[in-house]
């Protein structure tokens, strides 16, 4: 299943091509292939220990690419640090969150913001944040490490859109949440797509990432099985067959 | 009464310079979770660094015609040495550390103690095993409050330690690059994903608590009126002490550590006995250790995700 398809019509924001990822030598990630053009909202699903984490991890910076290359906004970055591939404008949303758990909802967005730090627009990027999640106004004061789950999600975007990133990678922001909240973080996922972020969202909800994203793959044990537009997706029976790990 | 007020002030003064030695280590610790060997050495060349910079601006000639050097370039001296130590700080990070940071736990600990090792016998190399007699950058001047004797040069050591806390205090809350330090003890990879450049974040973590460790081996120097190469072997090892006892990582910690240790010694060494003064530190080291092992503000920590 070729992905190079959709590269050239768009410019593509990131262009992952045989990317290998190994910790001690074995492969969680063999050869995947994928583009994500601007403005696009990508999803990537599978289920646990597919490989997903490992996919943005590598995108990121934050594990080496064993072999492939990773390229953020036409540029080949294999050997770009992290904190510079968010200074190019790539930011992950990490598993887990990762609040700063010491410091107050407040100085975690003001983090975000560590690159664009210029206080003219500073605070208009505050108040988008706040209204994207108003519940995070409410607890500007409270330490991060005491939110809900749910609010350590909003957190966790909100501190990322702090950095006005033109490429967000969210890894499975609605997991361990209620229906209510998974319904409320992918509706602002969708907000922010509007404002022409480009987005990669892993998610293991497949229902909603194929209703909230433009298109998906599928990844079985570190290969991508099954790709295309999210419609087509939606009917396709071998997505029930993926998600339940059997073999294609 | 007055024999008590005259202890604690001593204890005070001589508390502040082992609080500035355990910003320090407390500093590294809680950002790369290493105990920092080398620092004790920092301390050590942080006050030869102010005597062989006193001695060239001329300090001799100064006491030798009974004038007191002029306090500008005493400040010279202090803002010199503590500059030179942070550069040496930065060099001892980037030799020992930074090769061996995602290596084992054990390995960094090994290079600490190598980097230690070898700043203090090239010290004795360098500069002889004999104690110097620490230049007058500030001559002595006494006064009695009540009974109690009071010396410019510990009023000096308490000043110049609460201002640098103060400084570093600031520093840490108020500017970009203390939040990223905050923020890379706290999880590494998120500040990478902030855009924080970690190496150049442990880079300033060094040169501060190095910056920090000269002036206490400045004052220190005025306060024991000899320093020698090994005299940050037992003075690292007591503020480490501190460290450990205000809650290793933390630098409100490191303050209260400090104070608590140089009172605690200067007490024992007037009330119980001179002999008992370095053995009450590692009493104190024991005890909370068993009671109290995160130490007095320190907070238990959760494993990191
Ligand atoms: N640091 C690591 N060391 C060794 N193996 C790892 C490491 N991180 C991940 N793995 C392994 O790599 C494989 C892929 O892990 P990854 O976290 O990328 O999966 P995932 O699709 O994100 O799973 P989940 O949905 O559970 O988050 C798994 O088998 C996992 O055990
Ligand atoms: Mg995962």
């Amino acid at each position: 299943m070729s992905e190079a398809v959709s590269a050239g019509t768009r410019a593509a924001d990131l262009e992952v091509s045989g990317l290998q990822v190994l910790y001690g030598g074995i492969a969680a990630v063999k050869g995947v292939s994928f583009t994500v053009g601007r403005g696009e909202i990508v999803a990537l699903i599978g289920a646990n220990g597919a490989g997903k984490t490992s996919v943005l991890k590598a995108v990121i910076g934050l594990v080496p690419a064993a072999k492939g290359t990773v390229r953020l906004f036409g540029r080949e970055a294999n050997a770009i640090p992290t904190h510079r591939r968010t200074a190019l404008g790539a930011t992950l949303v990490p598993e887990g969150r990762a609040i700063f758990a010491g410091m107050s909802v407040r100085e975690n967005l003001e983090l975000g913001a560590f690159l664009k730090r210029d206080a003219a627009t500073l605070g208009a990027r505050f108040e988008r944040v706040l209204r994207l999640f108003p519940r995070l106004g409410e607890r500007l004061d409270q330490a991060g490490g005491t939110l809900s789950g749910g609010e350590q999600q909003m957190l966790a975007i909100g501190r990322a859109l702090m950095g006005e990133p033109k490429l967000l990678l969210l890894d499975e922001p609605s997991l361990g949440l209620a229906p209510k909240l998974v319904a409320q973080i992918f509706a602002s996922v969708v907000e922010i797509a509007k404002t022409g972020i480009t987005i990669l969202l892993v998610e293991q909800n497949t229902r909603l990432a194929l209703e909230t994203a433009h298109r998906a793959h599928v990844l079985v044990t570190g290969k991508i099985v099954l790709s295309g537009p999210c419609a087509e997706l939606r009917s396709d029976p071998r997505i029930k067959a993926a998600y339940l790990g059997e073999t294609l | 009464m007055s024999e008590f007020f005259q202890q604690i002030i001593n204890g005070l003064s001589l508390g502040s310079i082992y609080a500035l030695i355990a910003l320090g280590y407390t500093m590294v610790y809680g950002i790369l979770k290493l105990i920092n060997f080398a620092h004790g050495e920092v301390f050590m060349l942080g006050a030869y660094s102010g005597y062989f910079l006193a001695s060239a601006l001329g300090v001799e000639r100064y006491s030798a015609s009974g004038q007191s050097f002029p306090l500008g370039l005493a400040l010279v001296v202090l803002l010199g040495a503590m500059a030179l130590s942070a550069l040496l700080g930065v060099t001892i990070e980037a030799l020992a550390y930074r090769p061996v940071r995602s290596a084992p736990r054990l390995t960094p600990l090994i290079t600490a103690i190598g980097a230690s090792l070898f700043l203090q016998n090239a010290a004795v190399l360098l500069f002889t095993p004999n104690p110097r007699p620490y230049p007058p950058i500030l001559r002595e001047v006494r006064f009695t409050l009540g009974g109690v004797i009071v010396t410019n040069i510990k009023l000096a050591i308490f000043v110049v330690a609460i201002v640098l806390m103060i400084g570093l205090h600031q520093f840490v809350q108020r500017t970009w690059t203390g939040r990223a330090m905050r923020a890379v003890s706290m999880n590494m990879d998120a500040a990478r994903l902030m855009g924080i450049d970690v190496n150049a974040t442990i880079r300033a973590t060094f040169a501060i608590g190095s910056a920090l460790a000269a002036a206490g081996g400045i004052l220190f120097g005025l306060d024991q009126i000899t320093i020698n190469p090994l005299m940050g072997v037992l003075t690292g090892l007591k503020a480490f002490v501190a460290a450990v006892l205000g809650g290793i990582g933390n630098i409100p910690g490191a303050v209260v550590g400090g104070l608590l240790i140089g009172l605690a010694e200067q007490l024992t060494a007037g009330y119980l006995s001179p002999d008992y003064r370095d053995a009450i530190t590692f009493l104190i080291l024991v005890v909370i250790l068993v009671l109290k092992p995160e130490g007095l503000l320190g907070v238990v920590r959760q494993e990191k995700v």
